[in-house]
């Protein structure tokens, strides 16, 4: 299993920002004349993000504390329970730091006998993001919010359901 | 509740490290959506999206599947896109899938979780985004 080290991936973020900068450094050769109104923009922005990105760093902070992930692989080993699917739903919400991060973890639970639609649910409830819950607030309201998070935690059990499906299947066909 | 203070310490080094993994490319978004924003023409993204339900949802959904990177990222984009003209519905299947589908990481997915763990869940999870964009519009719609 070839997983990118923390360094590497600390290179490849600096390399963005570096893109990111030379692109702007770039608009100089087409359209000079937009590079202070893009930077004024970006400042903007920045300071809007501001009180955010602290509160952000709140949670995070909150969440490392009271999180851990040996209770979260205890119980996501339940199959079959709505326990189950509860814990994979909520432990997906709140499971924090890029996808790849958790693959030892999931592939861990999956020779420990958790089903596939768990770990599925799981995935799926990462894309909803406590952490960033404030910045979901900020740009598009609470009522849209609420909702896009309700929908996905509902949605990721069928989801879950039928990903099991297709691959027993698959398996099937074979 | 007493604060384990060594505990405590260690979470606020974990969600430093995190943070700061994360702040050269919000900051590098930010710059893009800055430049797109000042750049691009509004007219441009009603080349991608038609105003039709269901095939912008899936525009919306293949572009998030493409793009990768911080959800905070997503979210400046969609506000972006949603300034720019183009429907929430396209937007919401946008940041669904950005967060849920994962084309480039399909490889690594494959690898640990095994080749067709990897293709179904990315699959359900790429119409999922869809539904979840169309169900999310029509809900907020008997709120207003």
């Amino acid at each position: 299993m070839k997983i990118a080290s923390p360094n590497k991936k600390l290179k490849t973020e600096w390399i963005f920002l570096i893109i990111a900068v030379l692109l702007y450094l770039s608009v100089y050769f087409f359209q000079a004349d937009k590079m202070l109104i893009i930077l004024k923009a970006y400042g903007k922005l920045l300071i809007n993000i501001l009180p955010i990105f602290i509160f952000v760093y709140l949670i995070m902070l909150v969440s490392n504390y009271f999180v851990d992930n040996k209770i979260l692989k205890k119980h996501m080993g339940e199959s079959g329970t709505l326990k189950g699917w509860l814990i994979a739903v909520v432990a997906g919400i709140i499971s924090i730091g890029p996808i790849y991060m958790w693959y030892p973890l999931m592939q861990d639970l999956k020779q420990k006998g958790v089903k596939d639609r768990f770990l599925a649910a799981f995935l799926f409830n990462r894309g909803i993001k406590l952490q960033w819950l404030p910045i979901l607030l900020a740009y598009f309201g609470l009522l849209y919010s609420i909702i896009l998070m309700l929908v996905m935690a509902l949605l990721s059990v069928p989801q879950g359901l039928i990903t099991e499906r297709l691959i027993a299947l698959s398996k099937r066909t074979k | 509740m007493k604060i384990n203070k060594q505990k405590l310490k260690q979470a606020n080094k974990k969600a430093q490290k995190a943070f700061l993994k994360v702040l050269p490319i919000i900051l590098g978004m930010l710059l893009i959506v800055s430049m797109v924003n000042n750049l691009v023409p509004k007219s441009f993204y009603s080349h991608f999206f038609s105003g039709h339900i269901f095939s912008d949802s899936l525009i919306g959904a293949l572009l998030g599947s493409l793009l990768m990177g911080n959800p905070i990222s997503a979210y400046i984009l969609g506000d972006g896109f949603i300034k720019n003209g183009v429907s929430l519905v396209a937007v919401t299947a946008f940041l669904t899938a950005w967060t849920t589908v994962g084309i480039i990481q399909l490889p690594a997915e494959s690898i640990v979780l095994g080749k067709e763990f990897a293709i179904f869940r990315n699959l359900t999870a790429f119409v999922m985004s869809i539904i979840t964009a169309i169900l999310t519009v029509y809900i907020m719609g008997f709120f207003r």
